[in-house]
Formats: structure tokens, sequence, C-alpha cells
């Protein structure tokens, strides 16, 4: 059995969902509204000559049919940033207001980070972390390029992620937009079907249960929490909420997502799961036209 | 807490810089006041625009613009953007605080055609005419209906050095 194999119980269409995962992405840009307007960059790249299709669902994400996002105008000034879209997904629906206090907890390389930023207007407390040094380098250029000032970066392990650097207040909002098995990125990187194995999925899922239970914990009573992953493997998605609502006080609602999707799963492999977990959302390559993606929004507390 | 007084600068670590220079307890550190000096002299930008920013140190003369508020010091990874180099005769803004907040910009600046402002981002020198200040300028061009800040230009003996940091280098020509 091959790794989306795996998968196909889960999925409506498993021919459409086997012939979506061979297709290329098309690039997308997202607008930075911290240096300009919607309307601005769409004048800058048609002055470019770039043709850019407007998404349905997120104002300022433009499809690119015929171009790469980096040598342009508009993208030397910060006015976009390549970003697939699914990846827009997580920060929407963790909804940041200006002024508030929001954590990134797995922020690297930056695509959410910046994007969590501009609807905060670039003001209130965005702390973005990660483990890795050399993808520190990369969001922190990421974030100077877009313009982004309201953003605190430290270094280490989620799971024990400290707030005294930020005066020992938690947040109203945390992302844990989680390191995973990444299948749903499989239409950008083939590799990561060779790469995959069971050992993996398990490991790894040890790690977002600890990320997830700390993003709950820094996160005041009646604040909001979004988990969100790259992958298909319900080990790594609705048996980790399962875990959190077990052990950490929480729920999780439901919310809006104009994308074609499908509902979280409650059984896999033997498994079952708390029946709220279908107020996750789950995207497959074939429902949009994207990568794949998965979704949930938990409240914490009270 | 507050450095120590004689204390040097620490590149672990972010420190807030002081108000003014009677505030100053660690010798060479700018100030606010003359951070918001400088930009107001050089480049015209109303000290008003960084009302809600502050300032910090954090490597030698490297001056980090934080929207936001913070107990100094603090020991983390990053802190708002870099925006300028002091701790040097001349002081020089990073390409990112001028694209970030050179819009307000006045003075010192230096507006190229698309053709020029080509060879600027690709990293190139050029000669430009210009009867203003030698020095760092605020370099634009126009963009979507406006003149939008690029980066950073050198002026010097009728060129306009490019300062375009390599990685942010790209050939639009």
């Amino acid at each position: 059995m091959t790794v989306l194999e795996r998968y196909e119980p889960l999925v409506d269409d498993a021919a459409a969902f086997r012939a979506a995962c061979r297709r290329d992405l098309p690039h997308v840009v997202r607008v930075n509204t911290i240096k300009t307007t919607v309307e601005r960059a769409s004048t800058a790249l048609a002055a470019a000559d770039i043709d850019h299709e407007p998404t349905a669902w997120h104002p300022g994400l433009f499809v690119l049919p015929d171009d790469q996002p980096g040598a342009n105008w508009p993208y030397v000034h910060g006015w976009l940033h390549g970003q697939e879209e699914v990846s827009a997904v997580p920060a929407r629906v963790l909804d940041p207001a200006p002024g508030e206090r929001v954590w990134d907890a797995c922020a690297a390389p930056g695509s959410k980070t910046t994007q969590l930023a501009a609807l905060m207007d670039d003001r209130g407390c965005l702390v973005g972390t990660d483990p890795n040094i050399g993808r520190m380098a990369a969001l922190r250029s990421n974030a100077e390029r877009l313009g982004v000032t309201n953003l605190a970066l430290t270094h280490e392990d989620a799971r024990v992620h400290s707030l005294s650097p930020f005066g020992d207040r938690p947040y109203d909002r945390a992302l844990v937009d989680a390191p995973c098995s990444c299948e749903g990125t499989v239409r950008k990187h083939p590799d990561v079907l060779d790469e995959w194995n069971i050992g993996t999925v398990r490991s790894v899922a040890g790690v977002q249960r600890g990320i997830l239970e700390r993003a709950i914990g820094a996160t005041r009573a009646g604040g909001t929490v979004v988990y969100s992953t790259c992958t298909f493997a319900p080990e790594e998605n609705e048996a980790v909420l399962d875990h959190v609502l077990d052990v950490a006080d929480c729920g999780l609602v439901d919310f809006a997502l104009p994308l074609e999707h499908s509902a979280g799963v409650t059984e896999w492999d033997g498994e079952t799961f708390d029946e709220t977990v279908t107020r996750a959302k789950r995207i497959y390559p074939h429902q949009n036209d994207t990568g794949g993606f998965f979704c949930a929004k938990l409240e914490v507390g009270g | 807490m507050g450095a120590d007084p004689g204390e040097g600068n620490d590149g672990d670590r972010f420190d807030r810089l002081p108000a003014t220079a009677a505030e100053r307890t660690v010798e060479g550190r700018p100030t606010r006041e003359a951070v918001l000096t400088w930009w107001d002299d050089r480049f015209g930008i109303d000290r008003g625009v960084f009302a809600d920013v502050t300032f910090w140190e954090r490597g030698a003369g490297k001056v980090w613009a934080y929207t936001g508020d913070l107990e100094s010091p603090v020991a983390i990874e990053g802190l708002g953007m870099v925006a300028l180099r002091a701790r040097q005769e001349h002081w020089k803004p990073t390409l990112e605080a001028v694209q970030r907040f050179g819009t307000h910009a006045s003075e010192n600046c230096i507006h190229l055609t698309d053709a020029q402002a080509a060879t600027f981002f690709a990293g190139e020198d050029q000669d430009v005419d210009w009867d203003g200040d030698w020095g760092y300028l605020v370099v634009t061009h126009d963009l979507a209906g406006g003149a939008e800040p690029l980066g950073v230009g050198l002026y010097v003996h009728g060129e306009l050095r490019s300062v375009v940091p390599k990685g942010r280098r790209r050939d639009l020509g």
C-alpha cells in the first residue's frame, strides 16, 4: 500500500484525490497589507504584465498561473509573499485583532507569522518561536522584508515555551501549525512520500501533543488556539485533538471555512476519537485544487 | 532591571535605548532622542511616526525597531527589525526600515526611473544627478501610481552607490 492509498478510505473520491496529488501546484501570493493595499498590489502586478487571479475566499490572495513570485517590483518592495493557498487558512481562523497578544508556536519560515502580523496591523505583541536556528534566520528575513515590526522571536522548544520575557502574561490567541509528516505538500514536494514512515508519524505526534498542550496552557481562559498541519494522518490530527481534550481544559469549536472541505474523522485504525473532532476540517487536494491541510479551532477553559 | 554603569553592549540580548543622554549607562549607546532626531534631521521623518516604536540595541551599533514594549533587557532571538547602524560617524538606515518608514521621508530622497531603480536593486553603482547632500539617501521610484521607497543608496562623488544587501538584490532590468 502506498502512503496516499492509506488515506483513500477517508476520501469521497479516491480517483480525484490520486489525480490531484500528481498535479503541480500553481504559484500563489498573498498581498502584504502592512506595506500596501490589495488594489495597489494588483495594479503593480498588472503593470508588470503578471497575470494574477484572485481567490474567491481570501482577499489579496492571488494565483499566478504563469509566473513565479520572486522577480518583480511589488515583490521586492515586500508587497507580496509567496504562500500556498491552504497555508493561508489557519491565520484567518485564528483571526487576531490589532493590539492582542498572539503566539505562533511553530513560526519558521514565517508565512503564517507574517500573515498574523498583517491581520494585527503590525500592532500588539506577536511572539514567534522555532527550535531551528537556520529556519529562524529565514523567518527573520521574511519578517523584515515584509516590514513586520511587532514580532518578537524566541529560539526554543515550543513545548517548554517561557512567558517570562513577555511579562508572564498569557496570550489571547495561539497558533500551532505543527511540524508533521507533510503528505499534504506532495504536489510541491513529491519526496515527502519517500521519506514517510509510521515511526516518524508516531514520534512527531508526541511532539504535536506537547506543543498543543503548551499553547493551551499559555493562552488565557476564553482565548483561542488553532491547531493545523499539512498531513492527512489522523494520528497527527484528530488523535492529537482527542488527547488534549482529555488532558487540558479546552474544547473544539465550530468555525466557518469558505473552502470545500470534509469533517474531522472519529475513527481510524481501530481507535475512536471524541465526537467533537468532527468540528475540525480536512482539506483534500482535489476539493479546491490546492495542497492538503487540516485545521481545528479550540477555545481554552471556562 | 537596567544595565549597570560601565557595562558593555551584550550581543546575546536586547537592551532598550535610554531615552536621553542623562539616562545612558552604557558608553556609546545611542539614545532614543538621538535616533528620533536623526530620522527627522536626515530624512524629514516626523518623530510621531515612531510614537509606538521602541528602539533597542543588540550587537554593537545595531539598532532594532519594535512596535511594542517589553521589560529591558530581553534575551531573545529577534525584536522587530534592524532599523539602523549607529556607533559610526554616519548612521546608516537599513533597506527594510526605509521600505517600512520611508514613505514618511521628505528630505534626502532621490527619485529614480525604473531603469535606474533596476540598476540600483541589482547592486550596481551608477552616475546620477543629485544636488543635495552627500551620504545615505532614501531611494524611491514610481510604483502603482506613487513614489515608493525601495532602499538605501550612498551618494558620493557624483555616483549613487547601491548598498542593497546581497541577499536582497534582484535583476529586474
